[in-house]
Formats: structure tokens, C-alpha cells, sequence
């Protein structure tokens, strides 16, 4: 019995050959995937010349990429050491050091010793260099008087007593360090160490073969030394400029001006709890509260009051579309209005709404209303009335006719045929549909945003600008991400509430 | 008769039923009320906070809502042709407003695109460019996130992850990005509306595929076929249809998309359109404007028609 219902494999073979057709794909189907493989093939090569990809991609600048986006979670703190012609040294900071105004970090050890040196006065651009001693200062209006009283300082020769750095030591981490001192920069990186002569004026010179972390363009010029994530260094002629790395964000609680700047948590709790008022005015937990909010670098409340913008932008422009395209629906559906002028003038409405997009309107709505969330929220609503009423209507002409039929036939008037034969099959599938919106317009109010109808947008924009501030950036855009994420779980916690298990 | 059953004592039994459903009542529209008084308060503050903190108030600007109109009227209708097809204005005095000819784009000495045409490619192209490149990255990893293709949760888990923030992750501050390395162009266009596309689509993939048949894949498992074999012969030809229909549907947005992100640095159409609205040039919005109602309109009709011929009428929903 089983040799008949198993046929041979010749058999097999002579089945197969009678029902090709079965087996084998058409050679006009294997034509036509062929093609079309071919045909975006063909569009990916034009493309690539249209927009010359590979041109921009080898022209772009990948290694600020990477600084970029090291910067998004980590600072660099910039300590300037100038060196003079006799080897003594001054260190600077920036004025907006994330350390504060007056820093003194462990890691950049300095000895110091005074000295008593002639200078002559008119050697401006030499006196100028070293910052840090005070009794330079006076120097700078010297310098910029004119010509007469410098050919006539030029002989005066003064003596000066000064506190000056002799030898700085500054350490990156365990195995990267750079040592300065008699006008020799020693820079030791993974077990390597470079020697580098400096002058005090414009030439670097290095002691023997340049290691792979440090790069020199042309003979003389500044050597950069890359340590790889925990910063880098430039060593010039007069000045080796250190940049630092560390991991975290910057003085995210109080800025460098804040009474509670650089003291730890512990220390800020008990001021709060039980210290002196620092400001008589008023207590210190709403200085404390105060010196957040308005914190200079990370401007919270703005940020917070931008993302709050965003958020009512997509609220209430989703809801009023909603609200809107409810009733013009009904007009749009033909099964509910008969006529096909009012479906067409209706649909071709939300067509309208919808194709001169949530872009355009968001511009002339910025010139109606002045940048701002009322610009965004009709931006929204405007064009989402299109699109939900689209939606909305499709519904409408997808619903079961046997509940209609038995409500008017009980002879109920035509809205209590509406409101008891249609909208209970349908309002679940409305509210699910403005839910939705509700969660994917919060994305799209950021990106209108942008071009200048209110909320954080405009502020990502600003900060993405100045390249600087990229660990602004990313804590807008882990505050945005956050927000999508609960209003995605809020509104499809609703949606499968409203739609049971099966919600789209 | 009425009077009868209205005034019949009810038994225990039958008042208990009375009176629960009356509670039930009086809860339900406790509950709507609650509903509603929340939302309506939530409306009004949100309405304030808006209103607040917008640069112009409500009704003070109200009056000039309709002022944008008036930037809309170009000194007579035949500039708006000009405008668009980059014909040489009777008015031209040498300023920006009047330079139609300007942009054309030679392909030959006499033969020419128009600016705003030309512009319109890109954006048009930008789109499709980057809706190609999301399809084909969405369309690897939905099979990796699919439950009933990838049974190992370790691979599912972070390809699904990674899938939810391409997708909210704000479209700008990829552009942004790109545009401090590669400097204006539009590649941070691409990048970004390719890297939303990637994320937004998988989860559409991923759900069809969840959804598809699984008889064809057990049947050549059962010959021994390999996980790639199961996919492409098992599943892909099931899903394709829907794949498709999404890749239209995303092409649709994804114009859109690339007009926005243009006016923000990206080039293309959308940033002419910000300048010349800025600058008040009535002439060139309305061209401009023009160019892009036709080109999304055209757009969404023949996404539209050629999704009702892969699926018929069902998956029209709308995904962003």
C-alpha cells in the first residue's frame, strides 16, 4: 500500500514536469523582480552622484565627530600655560571655566617660587603673556599708547618681583601625564614618553621621533597630542593648551556665580536643612531652589517651560482637530450624507488641510501670531483636521450598516440614529485615532518648532548652532525622548482599554 | 396599564437589581463628569500657558489673523508664473523680490529647470532616497525583532530598543549633527529622515511579520532550510504586499518631512520657502507654495492608488 501513496522519485520528477507553472515562477515574474532590483540599484548609484555622497562624505570633518559627540556627556576643563623666553610659566583658565572663577584642581600641580627678573617695559607681546600675576596688568594700557611714549620707553628698563610657576605637572590619568618645566614639555602617554623643546616664542621642537598620538603638520609648528578620551593637549612655541576630559555633565545644579557651587551634596543638604541664611531675603532652600532654576549654563526652567510649550502644542492642537473633524466627518462620509457634493467638498477640504502641510502653516501662522505655541498649536490643528477627518471619515464608511437599520426602524429621529446606530462602533476608533496623534504630534511640535512656532525646537536649534553646547542638546533630547515614551505608553495603555487586545 | 407596572411593589431580589443599577448609573456619570471637568481644566490652563508665553496674544493678534493674506498678493497674477518657471519680471529693479531668472538650472545653454522645480527634486529626492535606505535597514531588523522569527529575547529585546529611539529620537538634532560635520548640504537631511524611517518602519515590519502565516515557515523547516531560507521563501513572500503598502505610506510623510527639515538647514524646497516668506516676497511663496500642495498632493494619490491595488481597502491607517 505504501509504495502507492509514495510515488518514485522519478515520478516526482515527471509530476514536476508536467505542472511547471507550479514549481517555477514565470520568466516574466523573475523579469519583473529582476528589474525592479535593477531599477533601485540604478537610483542609488544616481543618487549618490545627485547629491555626490561620497564626495561629502570624504570632505567631512569626522574627527570633530567624535569631539562632538564626546561632549554630549562629558566637559573639558582648559587650563592655558603660558611660557615665557626664561622658561617660568603662568596658568590661566577661561573665564567660563566649568571650575568656577578661581580654580585650583588637584590634577595640575604647580610649583611656584618668586622671582625678581629686568624686563624691558615695551616687550609687550612677552610681558603680556603671563596672566596670572597681577602686577602685569598695568602693562596693557602702556602697550597701547602710541608711538612717541614707546620709542621712549623703549630704553627703560624696570625690575619686577613676581610670583611665577617653574614647573607644572599636569596629570590626565594613571598612565598620561605632561610635565613642564625649563622650557621642556615631557608628555608621557601608554608607557611612550615625548620630549618637546619650546622657546618661549614660536618654535616647538620634539626630541626624537613623534609618537602615534602626537601629530606636527610642518617642522617648528604646534605638536597636538591626543590622548584618546581623557582630552588632549596643543604644545606651541609660548603656551601648551591642556584640555581635560571628564565624564558628566558640568555644574548641572548650580553654576559658578551660585553660593553653592563646587560644595558637596552632603554640605548643600545641611545649608538647606539647618544652615545661616546666605541671602537675608529669604530661605536658603528657595535660593538653593532659585540658583536651579536659573542656572546660567543649563537654564532649566527654560528648557522646562519650552518643553511644556511642546507638549500643550500637541494636546491641544490634537484636540481641537479632533473636535473639529468630528462633525465635518459625517458631512465627508457618504453613507451618512447622501450627497455627493457635500462628501466631495468635505473630503477635498480635509485634502486641502492636509497637503499644504503642518510646515507651511506653521509659517504663516508665525506671522500671524508672532513666534510661539499659538503659532504651533493651529499649525497642528489645522492640518491635522485634514488628516483625522480623512481618517475619520474612512471610518464612517467602514461601519455596520445593521445597527442604523434596526435604530431607524423603530422610527428614531435621524441624530438618535447617528448617536445610538453609529457612534458606538465608531468612537472607539476615533479616540484611538486622536490618541495616536496626540503621541506622534508631540514629535512633530519639536520639529516645528524649529522654525519658530514655539517650543523647544527653537532651542535645540540654537544650541545645536554654536557646536558648543552639546551637552545642552542632549538633556533637551533626553527630556524629549522621556516625554515620548510616556505619552507613548499613556496613549497606547488607552488605546488597547478603548480597542481591546487587537488595538492598531 | 402603565399605572400598574409603575406601581407594582418589587420584590427584595428585584429592588437590590433596581438600586445597583441605579449606583452603577450615578458612578458612570460621576466618572464622565470627572472626565470631562479634568479635560476642559486641562484646556483652559494649557490654553493660558499658550497664550502666555506666545510672542503676540490671542486677541490682540486676532484682528491680523488674516494678515498673512495680504503677503499672498503679488502685483499681478502673472508674476506667480514668472516666479515658477523663472520667466524675467517687468517689475525687476535688481532686488531679490523680482531675480526669478536667477536660479535656473542649465542642463544645456538654452535648456533649463527651474529654481523651484529643481529644488522641488531634491526635496522629492531626498525623500525617496532616504525612504529606500530605511525600507532596506527597517526590513533587516523587523525580522530580528519579530516574536515568532527571533524566539531568543537578548537579540528581540535591544534590536526593538534600538528601534524606539530611531524612532522618537528628534529628526533635528540628527540634522543638526550632520550639518556640523558635513557642513550645508543635503546629506543631514538624509541622515535624518533616514534614521526616523529606519525606526518607524521596522515596528510596522515587524508587527506585519508577526502577523503572517507561519505554515510556509514549518514546512521548510521541516526540509531542513536555514533560518535566512525560512525568512526570504517562508515569510517574505507573505509580507511584501504590506511592506510595500507601508513604504508608500512613509514616502508620504517622508515628503514632508524633508521639506521641514530643508527649512532648517537642509536645503532644498522648504528652505526657499522660509526665506521668501521672511522676506515677504509674495510672489515666490505662492509659486513655491503652489509647487508643493500639487507635489503632495500628487504624492499621497498615487500612494494612495497603488496601495489599494497591493491590499485592497484595509491598511489605510496613517503612521507616523
Amino acid at each position: 500500500m505504501t509504495a502507492s501513496t509514495k510515488p518514485s522519485l522519478l515520478e516526482m520528477e515527471a509530476i514536476a514536469a508536467r505542472h511547471p507553472h507550479l514549481l517555477q515562477s514565470s520568466s516574466r515574474k523573475r523579469l519583473k523582480a529582476a528589474l525592479i532590483g535593477i531599477g533601485v540599484l540604478l537610483y542609488m548609484v544616481f543618487s549618490w552622484w545627485f547629491f555626490s555622497i561620497g564626495h561629502v562624505l570624504a570632505n567631512a570633518n569626522w574627527g570633530i565627530a567624535g569631539t562632538y559627540l564626546a561632549d554630549w556627556v562629558s566637559f573639558e576643563v582648559r587650563p592655558e600655560i603660558a611660557i615665557a623666553t626664561d622658561g617660568t610659566m603662568a596658568v590661566s583658565y577661561a573665564r567660563s571655566s566649568p571650575l568656577g572663577p578661581n580654580p585650583n584642581p588637584d590634577w595640575v600641580a604647580l610649583e611656584k617660587k618668586t622671582v625678581t627678573r629686568t624686563i624691558e617695559a615695551p616687550a609687550a607681546p612677552q610681558a603680556s603673556k603671563p596672566k596670572a600675576s597681577s602686577s602685569f596688568n598695568f602693562m596693557a594700557p602702556n602697550a597701547a599708547l602710541g608711538g612717541a611714549q614707546r620709542a621712549q620707553a623703549q630704553n627703560r628698563v624696570e625690575t619686577r618681583t613676581a610670583e611665577v610657576v617653574v614647573r607644572a605637572l599636569i596629570t590626565y590619568d594613571r598612565s598620561t601625564n605632561i610635565e613642564i618645566a625649563d622650557g621642556l614639555v615631557k608628555a608621557t602617554h601608554g608607557g611612550e614618553t615625548l620630549t618637546m623643546t619650546v622657546d618661549g616664542a614660536d618654535t616647538v621642537t620634539p626630541q626624537g621621533p613623534l609618537p602615534r598620538w602626537a601629530t606636527q603638520k610642518r617642522p617648528g609648528e604646534k605638536i597636538t597630542l591626543s590622548f584618546g578620551l581623557t582630552g588632549w593637549a596643543e604644545v606651541e612655541g609660548d603656551e601648551v593648551s591642556i584640555r581635560n576630559r571628564f565624564f558628566g555633565w558640568a555644574n548641572f545644579l548650580f553654576d559658578t556665580n551660585s553660593p553653592f557651587f563646587g560644595k558637596p551634596y552632603g554640605e548643600v543638604a545641611s545649608l538647606i536643612v539647618s544652615g545661616e541664611r546666605i541671602d537675608p531675603a529669604r530661605s536658603n532652600l528657595s535660593l538653593a531652589w532659585n540658583n536651579i532654576l536659573y542656572n546660567a549654563e543649563w537654564q532649566h526652567l527654560d528648557v522646562w517651560t519650552k518643553l511644556l510649550q511642546t507638549i500643550v502644542m500637541a494636546f491641544v492642537g490634537t484636540l481641537f482637530a479632533s473636535l473639529i473633524a468630528f462633525p465635518l466627518c459625517f458631512l465627508a462620509a457618504r453613507n451618512i450624507t447622501p450627497s455627493l457634493f457635500a462628501n466631495q467638498l468635505a473630503k477635498r477640504f480635509f485634502d486641502f488641510l492636509r497637503s499644504v502641510d503642518m510646515f507651511i502653516w506653521a509659517l504663516f501662522f508665525t506671522r500671524a501670531f508672532g513666534p510661539g505655541p499659538l503659532a504651533g498649536i493651529s499649525a497642528i490643528f489645522f492640518t491635522d483636521t485634514g488628516t483625522l477627518g480623512k481618517l475619520y471619515s474612512e471610518a464612517l464608511e467602514n461601519i455596520d450598516d445593521k445597527q442604523r437599520e434596526g435604530v431607524k426602524s423603530v422610527g428614531a429621529t435621524p441624530i438618535a440614529v447617528q448617536r445610538f446606530g453609529v457612534l458606538p462602533q465608531v468612537l472607539p476608533v476615533f479616540a484611538s485615532q486622536a490618541l495616536y496623534f496626540w503621541e506622534s504630534n508631540t514629535r512633530s511640535a519639536t520639529i516645528i518648532g524649529a522654525v519658530g512656532a514655539g517650543g523647544i525646537g527653537l532651542k535645540l536649534w540654537e544650541a545645536m548652532r554654536t557646536n558648543s553646547d552639546w551637552e545642552n542638546v542632549a538633556y533637551m533630547v533626553l527630556l524629549i525622548l522621556m516625554v515620548v515614551f510616556i505619552f507613548d505608553s499613556i496613549s497606547n495603555a488607552c488605546r488597547s482599554r478603548l480597542m481591546g487586545r487587537k488595538a492598531h | 396599564m402603565a399605572t400598574s407596572v409603575l406601581s407594582r411593589q418589587l420584590s427584595e431580589s428585584g429592588a437590590l437589581v433596581e438600586r445597583h443599577w441605579q449606583e452603577l448609573n450615578a458612578r458612570r456619570r460621576l466618572y464622565t463628569f470627572l472626565g470631562l471637568a479634568f479635560l476642559v481644566l486641562t484646556l483652559s490652563a494649557s490654553l493660558w500657558f499658550a497664550n502666555d508665553s506666545n510672542a503676540g496674544k490671542f486677541f490682540d493678534r486676532l484682528p491680523h489673523f488674516f494678515d498673512f493674506v495680504g503677503d499672498l498678493v503679488p502685483r499681478d497674477a502673472m508674476e506667480i508664473v514668472r516666479a515658477m518657471f523663472d520667466l524675467p519680471s517687468p517689475y525687476d529693479d535688481g532686488s531679490f523680490k523680482y531675480n526669478y531668472p536667477d536660479g535656473r538650472f542649465y542642463l544645456t545653454d538654452s535648456l533649463y529647470i527651474p529654481e523651484y522645480f529643481h529644488k522641488m527634486l531634491e526635496t522629492l529626492n531626498i525623500a525617496i532616497f532616504s525612504t529606500v535606505v530605511g525600507v532596506f535597514f527597517g526590513f533587516i531588523l523587523s525580522f530580528l525583532a519579530a516574536r515568532n522569527l527571533m524566539p531568543n529575547p537578548w537579540i528581540r529585546g535591544p534590536v526593538r530598543r534600538l528601534m524606539e529611539v530611531l524612532r522618537a529620537f528628534p529628526e533635528v538634532v540628527i540634522a543638526g549633527f550632520f550639518l556640523a560635520i558635513l557642513s550645508l548640504g543635503p546629506i543631514p537631511a538624509i541622515a535624518a529622515v533616514s534614521i526616523h524611517t529606519i525606526g518607524a518602519l521596522g515596528k510596522l515590519f515587524f508587527e506585519v511579520v508577526e502577523n503572517a502565516d507561519m505554515k510556509p515557515e514549518e514546512g521548510l523547516r521541516a526540509v531542513g532550510a536555514n533560518w535566512i531560507e525560512r525568512v526570504w521563501f517562508g515569510i517574505v513572500p507573505q509580507v511584501l504586499p504590506n511592506f510595500t503598502s507601508y513604504f508608500l505610506l512613509r514616502l508620504e510623510i517622508n515628503v514632508r518631512a524633508s521639506t521641514i527639515i530643508g527649512a532648517v538647514g537642509g536645503g532644498g524646497i522648504g528652505e526657499l520657502l522660509r526665506l521668501s516668506i521672511g522676506q515677504g516676497h509674495e510672489a515666490k511663496t505662492i509659486a513655491i507654495v503652489i509647487l508643493l500642495f500639487a507635489t503632495i498632493f500628487a504624492v499621497d494619490q498615487f500612494s494612495a492608488w497603488l496601495r489599494r491595488r497591493l491590499v485592497g481597502d484595509q491598511a489605510f491607517q496613517l503612521a507616523q
